[in-house]
C-alpha cells in the first residue's frame, strides 16, 4: 500500500466529506461564539482592571492570572466533567464555550490594557480639559486609537481560539476532529484526519499571514 | 473687580516632595498672566491645577467664576469653563482637524453635526488654517497643530484660557506663529494664563507677571517691574540667564 492510498486517499476522502464539512461547520460556530464572547468579557475585564474600584481591580487581575495559567484542556475538563456533580450541566457545546471564552477573555483583556496604555497621557489630559467625561474619552479619543494597535494581537489570539476549539472533541463535540476521528473509524483509513489537518491550515493560514502583514505596516510607526 | 480665578494656600506633593508651597494667586476676569520661571519651578503643576489635571491638598482651595475645583459635577461645570493648550499639542490623530474642533462641542454641549461644523471652520479661519480643515493632525507642522489646539479649546467657548509651554516643543521658526494667534487672543477679553519661556511676548501681552521658582511665587508685578526691574535675586539671576543664552 503506497502512501497516496493511506494518507490521501480520494475515494475515502469523498465519502466522508460531508462529515468533515459538518465538523467545519460545528468549529466555525464555536470559534466565532468564544471569540466575540471573549472580546466583550475581555474589553470589561480590562475597564475593571484599568478604572475599577481598588478591590473589583484586584479581583479581576487575579481572575486574569489563573486563566491564563490554567490549561484550557483541564478548565474544559472541569467545566464538562465537574461541574455536573454540583448540579451545573452543560451541552458539549456550552461546555466549550464557556472554557475558551473564560480563557480567552483573559487573553484579550491584557491585549485590550496593553493598548489603552500604550495611548499617550496626553490624550488624556487634553479630553479632561475639554470636558469630555470618562466615557467619551474612551469611545471617541482612546479606544478608537487603542485598535490600531489591538488588532495584529487579537486577531493571533482568534487564531489561538479557532485552532483550541480542537480540544472540544475531549468533551463529544462534533467538531471538524471529532469527525474526522470518526470519519477515520469508519473507513479504517486516516485520510480523513489529513483532510481535516489541511481545512484548518487553509482556514488560519489566511489570518496567520494577515497579523504579519498588519505588524510589519503598524510597525512602520504609522500614526 | 472680584477674582475670577482664585487661589488660596495651593499645595502639591509628589511624594514626600512638595512642588507647590502655598501658593496664593487672585486673577481677575479679562487678565492676562504670564508665568514665568525656571523649570521644575512648579509653574506648570500650578496651573494644571486650575482645570484639575493635578490633584492638589484638600487643605487648598481653588474656584473658578466662584465654582470650586472639585471632583464631580463642579469640576465638569470649571473644564467647561477652561480651556487648555499644551506644550505637546495632544491634537487627536485619529480625527480630522475639524473633527478635532468639533468634538467636545458636540459630545459635551450637545451641538448638532453642522452648527459644530461651522463652527469649527470659522474658529480654523481664525487661527489662520481655515484651508487644512479636511486634513490630519500628522500632516501638519507642529506650529499648525498647536494652532489647531486652540481652535479646538476656543470651541468650548472658555472664559479662560490655560497655556502650558505652548511654544517650547516649537520649531523656532513657528514659535511666531503661534504667539500671534494668542496675541489676537488676548486682545479679546478671554482671560489668558500662559506658562512660557518667551519673554518678548510676556513683555508685551501680559497684565502681569509672575515669576515662580521652587514651588512658590518670588516676585509678581506688572511685565516693566518683574522683567524690567527685578527686585529679588532670584528673579534677576533666571533672567540674566535666560537673556544671555
Amino acid at each position: 500500500m503506497d502512501i497516496f492510498e493511506t494518507f490521501f486517499n480520494t475515494e475515502v476522502l469523498l465519502r466522508t466529506w460531508p462529515l468533515l464539512m459538518q465538523g467545519l461547520w460545528v468549529t466555525v460556530q464555536l470559534g466565532v461564539a468564544s471569540i466575540v464572547a471573549g472580546l466583550i468579557l475581555g474589553l470589561f475585564l480590562a475597564m475593571v482592571r484599568l478604572y475599577g474600584p481598588g478591590p473589583v481591580r484586584l479581583l479581576t487581575r487575579i481572575y486574569i492570572d489563573i486563566f491564563r495559567s490554567i490549561p484550557l484542556l483541564v478548565l474544559l475538563i472541569i467545566v464538562y466533567y465537574a461541574l455536573p456533580f454540583v448540579g451545573l450541566r452543560l451541552s458539549p457545546f456550552a461546555s466549550a464555550m464557556s472554557a475558551l471564552t473564560l480563557v480567552s477573555g483573559a487573553y484579550t483583556a491584557e491585549i485590550f490594557r496593553a493598548g489603552i496604555e500604550a495611548i499617550p497621557r496626553g490624550q488624556f489630559e487634553a479630553s479632561a480639559a475639554l470636558g469630555l467625561n470618562h466615557r467619551q474619552t474612551m469611545t471617541d479619543v482612546i479606544l478608537p486609537q487603542a485598535v490600531k494597535i489591538v488588532i495584529p494581537p487579537l486577531t493571533n489570539n482568534s487564531i489561538n481560539v479557532v485552532k483550541d476549539t480542537a480540544l472540544a472533541s475531549v468533551v463529544a463535540m462534533p467538531d471538524l476532529l471529532k469527525q474526522a476521528t470518526q470519519a477515520q473509524a469508519l473507513a479504517a483509513n486516516p485520510s480523513p484526519l489529513i483532510g481535516a489537518a489541511v481545512i484548518y491550515i487553509a482556514f488560519l493560514w489566511p489570518l496567520v499571514w494577515a497579523v504579519s502583514r498588519m505588524e510589519r505596516r503598524f510597525g512602520q510607526g504609522a500614526r | 473687580m472680584a477674582a475670577f480665578v482664585s487661589i488660596r494656600n495651593l499645595r502639591k506633593f509628589y511624594g514626600s516632595f512638595q512642588a507647590l508651597k502655598g501658593i496664593d494667586l487672585e486673577i481677575a476676569k479679562g487678565e492676562v498672566v504670564c508665568v514665568v520661571g525656571p523649570s521644575g519651578s512648579g509653574k506648570s503643576t500650578l496651573i494644571r491645577c486650575i482645570n484639575r489635571l493635578e490633584t492638589f491638598s484638600d487643605d487648598s482651595e481653588i474656584r473658578v467664576d466662584d465654582i470650586p475645583v472639585v471632583p464631580g459635577r463642579s469640576l465638569a461645570k470649571v473644564r467647561a469653563e477652561v480651556g487648555m493648550v499644551f506644550q505637546s499639542f495632544n491634537l487627536f490623530p485619529h480625527l480630522t482637524v475639524r473633527e478635532n474642533v468639533m468634538l467636545a462641542p458636540r459630545r459635551v454641549r450637545g451641538t448638532g453635526r453642522g452648527d459644530a461644523a461651522a463652527q469649527a471652520d470659522r474658529l480654523l479661519a481664525r487661527v489662520g488654517i481655515g484651508e487644512q480643515a479636511d486634513k490630519y493632525p500628522g500632516n501638519l507642522s507642529g506650529g499648525q497643530q498647536q494652532r489647531v489646539a486652540i481652535a479646538r479649546a476656543l470651541a468650548m467657548e472658555p472664559q479662560v484660557m490655560l497655556f502650558d509651554e505652548p511654544t517650547s516643543a516649537l520649531d523656532p521658526e513657528m514659535v511666531g506663529e503661534v504667539l500671534d494667534v494668542m496675541r489676537d487672543l488676548a486682545g479679546t477679553g478671554v482671560t489668558m494664563v500662559v506658562v512660557t519661556h518667551e519673554m518678548g511676548f510676556a513683555r508685551q501681552v501680559a497684565d502681569r507677571v509672575i515669576f515662580m521658582d521652587g514651588g512658590e511665587i518670588i516676585e509678581t508685578g506688572t511685565p516693566e517691574q518683574v522683567l524690567g526691574a527685578p527686585r529679588e535675586p532670584r528673579t534677576r539671576d533666571f533672567l540674566s540667564a535666560v537673556l544671555n543664552h
